[in-house]
Formats: C-alpha cells, sequence, structure tokens
C-alpha cells in the first residue's frame, strides 16, 4: 500500500487568537498538526502496519511545518514531504493548495490518500474532495471506519447525527472524522528515530508549477473575531410581571415576535 | 553557558507532558483511591517507550542523557507519584546497575524487555535491619558449583509485585563487611525466590514496596552483575546517579502544586476578592516559585556534570536533599493557599501532601545526604589543607 498523508500545521487549540491589521498574529503562538490530521495519520499508520507499504507525510507550508512533519515521523510515518511556497507565494487557498497536491501525487501512484475532515483553522473541508477530483479518484469525506480488502473498501462515515455505511474501491481518498481511532503519542524512541528519516523539500519549480497557475481564487475581506457576548439579564419581580416584561422585550427589543 | 534545552529534547519532554497531563493526570485521584495503576494505561506507558528511558538505542530504548532523563522525569512528577515511582524505579534503579555494569550477555539478555516494559525492573538492597546502614545486610550467597544459593529476606522493594528482574545485594563474603557484598541479578521464576506481603502505605498508592525472601534461591554464576565483591560499591553507584532523577521528579511534582495554587488564589475569592491579593498568598507563591526555580537550576546542573563523567557523590547528594525538603515545603503550603479544600480527597493537593513525604526518607533519608555531603566536605579538606592544620 502506497500511503499519502495531507497534513496541516495549524494554531494550536488552546492558543488565545489576537486579531491585528486584519491578520490573524503568529507570534509566539503554538503550533500543532491539526487534529484530524492526526487521525489521519494514525489510520495511515495502522493500515501500513496490518497490510505494508509505506506512509508518506505531505504538506505545503514554510520552513516551520517541518516541526509537525518530523512529530508525523515520530508517530510512524515512515517519509516525509515539505512543498516550500514560502519564497514564491503569498497566500494559499484551497483551489491552490489541491492544485499544488495535485502536481506532486499525479505520477505517485498512491493506493490511499488520507486527510483531515477539516483545518481547525479555516475549517472549509475543501483541499481533501477538492485534489481527489483533479486526480479522478474516488474520495469519501468524514469517514469513521475504514477497512480494506484487496481493493475493496467499506466504510462507515459520519453524517451529522447519523452514519452511512458505504463500499468503493481503491484509489481513494478519504478525510478522517473525530472517532475514527484514537491517536498515538510520538513515543521517545520514535522521536530520535525521525530525526533519521527522510524529510524531502520541494518548490514549486520543482514540480514545473508557474506561479500564476496558483493564483488564488478566495479573497479574504475581512478578518474578525466573534462578537462579545453580553451578559445576560435577569428579570426581576412578581411572575406576571415578568412575564409581561418577557413579553415586552422579545418584541420591542429582540424583535422576533 | 546555554540553559535550553536542545529542540529534540524540547519535542520529547513536550510529548511527554502532553500525555501525563492528557491521559494519566485525569486518572490519578483514581490511581490513589484504588492503589492501581489501570492496565491500559500502563500499555500507553510502555507504547510510549518510558519504560527505555535509561536504555541505549542498541538495545531498543530512548539512550538519553541524564539531563534529558531530568527533563522527562519532571514531566512524569507532574501527576500521581505512584505512577512516577513505578516507572522511576524500574527506569532508575531498577535498569541502571545492568546498563552500567552488566556484561554484553546480560544486556542482550535483559535490555530489550526492560526498554519495552515486558520484563519489569526492581532494586533489592533495604532488609528489616539494614536500612541506613546498608552494609549490615544479613541476606548471604553462598557458591555452590555454577550456582549461588542466596537466603534471606528484604523489605520496603518498589515493584516487587509486578518485577521480573531484581537486583540482589547480598553477602558473599561476611568477613570483608562492605567489601564482601555482591550485586545478583535475580530472575522472579528463580527456586526458593518468593514475594510477601505488600505494605498499605501513607502514599505513592499505585506503587507497591513488598519484602521478599530468599529459601535457598538458586541464582547461576552469570547472573553475577559486575565483579564480586563490588555489590556495595555497585549500589551506590546505582543509587547515587539516581538522586538528580528523583529530584527531577519532585520537581515536576512542585511545578504541578504551583501551577494549581496560582490558578486557586486567583480564582479564589474571600472578604470580596481573590486571595491572591492577600500580601501573604503572594507571598507564599514568591517563595514557591523561587524554591522551584533553584531547585530546576540545581537538578540540571547535576544532571550535567553526571553527563561530564564528573563526580557527582556530594551533588547528587545535594540534589536529593534540596528536592525533597523543597517539595515538602511546597506542598505543606499548596495545602495552605487551598484552605479547607487542599484538605480534602475530591482535590489533589492532599495526595501530593501525602506523596511527598516518603521523599525525604527512600533513596537514602535527608539524614544520609547530609552525611554524605559533610563527608566529602571533609575528603575536599583533608585534600587542600596542609599537614599543620590538621589534629
Ligand atoms: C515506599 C518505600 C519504597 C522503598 N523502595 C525501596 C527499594 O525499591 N529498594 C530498596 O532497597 N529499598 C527501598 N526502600 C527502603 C528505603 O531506602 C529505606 O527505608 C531507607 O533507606 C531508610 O531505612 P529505614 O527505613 O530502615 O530507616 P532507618 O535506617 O532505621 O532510619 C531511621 C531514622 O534514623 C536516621 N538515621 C539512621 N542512621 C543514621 C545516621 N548514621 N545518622 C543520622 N541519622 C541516621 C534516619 O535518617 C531515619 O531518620 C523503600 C522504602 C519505602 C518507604
Ligand atoms: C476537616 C475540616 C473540618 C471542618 N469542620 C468545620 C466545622 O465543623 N464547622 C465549620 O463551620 N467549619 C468547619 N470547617 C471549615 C474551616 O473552618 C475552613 O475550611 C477554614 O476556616 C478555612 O476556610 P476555607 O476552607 O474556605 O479557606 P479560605 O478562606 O478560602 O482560605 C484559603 C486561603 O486564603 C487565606 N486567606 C483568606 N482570607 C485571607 C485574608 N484576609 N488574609 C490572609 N489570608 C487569607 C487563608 O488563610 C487560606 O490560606 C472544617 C474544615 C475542614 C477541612
Amino acid at each position: 500500500m502506497n500511503i499519502f498523508v495531507l497534513v496541516k500545521r495549524t494554531f494550536d487549540t488552546e492558543e488565545k487568537i489576537v486579531v491585528s491589521g486584519g491578520k490573524i498574529q503568529e507570534d509566539g503562538a503554538e503550533f500543532i498538526i491539526n487534529p484530524y490530521d492526526e487521525y489521519a495519520i494514525e489510520e495511515a499508520i495502522q493500515k501500513r502496519d496490518a497490510l505494508g507499504g509505506k506512509v508518506t507525510v505531505v504538506t505545503i507550508g514554510g520552513e516551520d511545518a517541518e516541526k509537525q512533519l518530523r512529530t508525523a515521523l515520530a508517530m510512524g510515518a515512515d517519509e516525509a514531504v515539505l512543498i516550500n511556497t514560502e519564497d514564491d507565494l503569498d497566500e494559499l487557498d484551497q483551489y491552490s493548495s489541491a492544485y499544488i497536491l495535485s502536481e506532486y501525487l499525479k505520477d505517485k501512484e498512491a493506493d490511499l490518500i488520507l486527510a483531515g475532515n477539516v483545518a481547525i483553522d479555516g475549517g472549509s473541508g475543501q483541499v481533501g474532495p477538492r485534489l481527489a477530483d483533479l486526480l479522478g479518484i474516488n474520495y469519501v469525506t468524514t469517514v469513521t471506519s475504514l477497512e480494506i480488502d484487496g481493493t475493496n473498501v467499506k466504510i462507515v462515515r459520519d453524517i451529522e447525527g447519523d452514519s452511512e455505511v458505504l463500499e468503493t474501491s481503491l484509489p481513494l481518498l478519504v478525510t478522517a472524522q473525530q472517532g475514527l481511532n484514537e491517536p498515538r503519542y510520538p513515543s521517545l524512541p520514535g522521536i530520535m528515530k525521525a530525526k533519521k528519516k527522510p524529510l524531502e523539500e520541494l518548490e514549486l519549480d520543482d514540480l514545473d508549477i508557474d506561479e500564476d497557475d496558483v493564483e488564488v481564487k478566495v479573497e479574504t475581506v475581512e478578518i474578525y473575531l466573534p462578537p462579545q457576548k453580553a451578559a445576560g439579564r435577569v428579570l426581576e419581580g412578581d411572575l406576571s410581571a415578568q412575564v409581561k416584561e418577557l413579553v415586552n422585550l422579545l418584541h420591542s427589543e429582540a424583535k422576533v415576535i | 553557558m546555554d540553559f535550553r534545552l536542545s529542540p529534540d529534547l524540547m519535542e520529547m519532554k513536550n510529548s511527554i507532558r502532553d500525555f501525563i497531563d492528557n491521559v494519566v493526570d485525569p486518572l490519578a485521584g483514581q490511581i490513589d483511591q484504588d492503589d492501581h495503576i489501570p492496565e491500559h494505561i500502563m500499555k500507553l506507558t510502555k507504547d510510549i517507550g518510558l519504560f527505555g528511558l535509561s536504555i541505549p538505542e542498541e538495545y531498543g530504548g530512548t539512550g538519553i542523557d541524564m539531563v534529558g532523563k531530568c527533563s522527562i522525569y519532571e514531566e512524569i512528577g507532574r501527576t500521581s507519584n505512584g505512577y512516577t515511582t513505578v516507572i522511576g524505579a524500574h527506569t532508575g534503579i531498577g535498569t541502571v546497575g545492568i546498563v552500567d555494569m552488566g556484561t554484553e550477555e546480560q544486556k542482550r539478555r535483559y535490555l530489550p524487555g526492560m526498554a519495552s516494559g515486558d520484563i519489569i525492573g526492581a532494586f533489592a538492597l533495604t532488609e528489616p535491619s539494614a536500612g541506613s546502614n546498608a552494609v549490615a545486610l544479613k541476606t548471604t550467597a553462598v557458591r555452590k558449583g555454577d550456582k549461588y544459593i542466596l537466603n534471606g529476606s528484604k523489605h520496603y522493594i518498589t515493584n516487587a509485585s509486578i518485577a521480573d528482574l531484581f537486583t540482589v545485594m547480598a553477602v558473599t563474603d561476611s568477613s570483608k563487611g562492605a567489601k564482601g557484598i555482591t550485586s545478583f541479578l535475580v530472575d522472579k521464576s528463580a527456586p526458593g525466590f518468593i514475594i510477601g506481603k505488600t505494605e498499605e502505605k501513607m502514599g505513592l498508592r499505585g506503587s507497591h514496596s513488598s519484602e521478599i525472601f530468599f529459601e535457598d534461591c538458586e541464582v547461576p554464576i552469570e547472573n553475577v552483575l559486575g565483579v564480586e565483591g563490588l555489590g556495595y560499591v555497585n549500589a551506590l553507584t546505582i543509587l547515587a546517579n539516581g538522586r538528580a532523577g528523583l529530584a527531577a521528579r519532585n520537581l515536576g511534582s512542585s511545578q504541578k502544586l504551583f501551577e494549581l495554587s496560582v490558578k486557586y488564589a486567583h480564582e479564589r475569592e474571600q472578604f470580596g476578592k481573590p486571595i491572591f491579593e492577600q500580601q501573604i498568598i503572594q507571598h507564599y507563591l514568591a517563595e514557591m516559585a523561587m524554591d522551584i526555580e533553584t531547585l530546576r537550576s540545581f537538578t540540571y546542573r547535576v544532571a550535567w556534570m553526571v553527563d561530564q563523567g564528573m563526580n557527582v557523590i556530594k551533588e547528587a547528594a545535594m540534589a536529593k536533599l534540596l528536592g525533597s525538603e523543597i517539595y515538602n515545603r511546597i506542598a505543606d503550603k499548596a495545602v495552605q493557599i487551598h484552605g479547607g479544600l487542599g484538605y480534602m480527597k475530591d482535590f489533589p493537593i492532599e495526595r501530593y501532601y501525602r506523596d511527598a513525604r516518603i521523599t525525604k526518607i527512600y533513596e537514602g533519608t535527608s539524614e544520609i545526604q547530609k552525611n554524605i555531603i559533610a563527608a566529602q566536605i571533609h575528603k575536599e579538606y583533608m585534600k587542600t589543607a596542609s599537614p599543620a592544620h590538621i589534629k
């Protein structure tokens, strides 16, 4: 099995987001592997251990993303690829990310590609499906169980409150949902070994991609934090007066009736 | 002078911290109450490689130096000290003897299993009549053909109930005192080896210390660890090297108590404001912070000295003593800051308070550490002083 996992470096879920000058401030923030990608990495390792083959983790980003790739190697991935766009591109969107990945993957003969269901920063959930489309392979999103038998694949996917059982075949791209597995912590010997595993760094040139081909199609108009929740109000007085006031407020202030 | 840890070490430390804080610590209260570490926690602990902390890479371990070990110990100190002790006793006194003094054959036989946690190690020196005065051992080992026959008993042996391999000190020549003691690697399945009752303890619950008995217990000669007659010296070396590690574990527990105390002091309101605004609480926390930074600096310096191959007999004793004194002081202040809550089992503070107490006793009591420090001071003086100064 030739398995690829798409990995994104994202803000730590425990970070406080600070917006200034229309941008999210990254200074001093901690970064992690996108949590959904951790399920993807874990599943890839389990499938490789059961069926043989190789797991390659791939990310698009800058030099800093090497840390997340090393963590994936420490968990047990075999090889890592950093597509470094730092010098060539100011921005990436779902379109350009999927395009770059497809150019990298088109001649790799991947049997299985795993990605996270969404990245917790942008939250679009598009890169996986777009990539599958560009590669012309099947894809299934929000997967909570994956069974592979030869080239036949049996999948359970989460459909918001219910689950759906599907059958499909390799080559395939799936995006991992919470519940797929319990991602392992990188082990101490794993961290030592990760230092010696291959980590290839590529630039757009290496993939014969022209900067114009990956011009972003999404324009970010504004970035702002959700409004602070105002404190609730407690009505006082006897019950019938309170009910009367509530109806009034729903009418005049909340304007819902 | 660079006080930063290497990026690799930081990655290991962070990974272990995540594991301890998110996987082990939520069960710390349960471990204390049940006096038992859940099997799945033991399994995950093995998977993450903590049992191989002291074992070189070529035998399947992590192969990190003492600074590295201390930085990991610091993190495992952040939870149930019973859990910490199971790992500490295995990776410390339970394995370092074989790593440092074992023959190639012994290493190949035991270390890979010890690294994966399939073979758990224990260290058996203390006897009912030989505690601080470890030279007074009564357990004997008599050579008979290609075997030694051991007779006697030990007590308070940590991990005995789960261990597979014991490093045992026994008297091979009673006429030679300290130089008549030899270390043996005793398999739990050795004929005549019996594990006795497990003690009920004040703290460290989840870690078990038990009696062991040798009744004509047969140990093959190839299981002698190191040189015959050097068993006591071996034991002292194993214990000395472990002392910085114990200081690091105490550092982690102290740090955890400090974090809990800072948080509580900001959240708890009395007299219309957070108790943090009371100067006395601020001073408690300032003293705790200062103690922790002192201990951190000193512990890592001693670990660094170990890595340089320097003699650390004095400094390791100081670190062990300082670590246990500071941990106990901080546990007391943490209880105080938490008021009545600090005394209640619903909250972790009282558990640390009970757990802290043993650190002044095991791996050499505080008094014995002071004796060791003083003996070294005397030795250094005798080296430099001119004969005229010495009465
Ligand atoms: C939970 C636990 C786990 C343990 N695990 C292990 C283990 O895994 N392996 C092992 O071999 N041992 C183990 N021990 C034994 C431990 O190392 C001893 O308890 C310790 O060395 C003290 O010995 P003792 O209990 O016999 O006390 P004693 O030696 O009887 O000491 C009693 C008091 O007298 C003081 N004292 C004694 N001699 C002197 C002196 N010369 N100068 C000043 N004061 C002195 C001591 O400091 C102490 O305050 C463990 C003990 C406990 C409680
Ligand atoms: C086992 C037990 C039995 C008890 N039995 C009874 C009982 O029978 N009846 C009863 O009524 N109560 C009882 N109590 C309650 C006990 O009296 C309180 O726990 C105690 O008064 C402390 O209050 P607290 O726990 O709310 O701590 P807090 O008042 O929150 O104190 C937390 C910390 O802040 C410090 N602090 C608070 N205010 C100040 C200040 N102004 N200046 C400086 N420092 C300050 C405290 O000294 C303490 O260190 C019992 C408590 C326990 C633990």
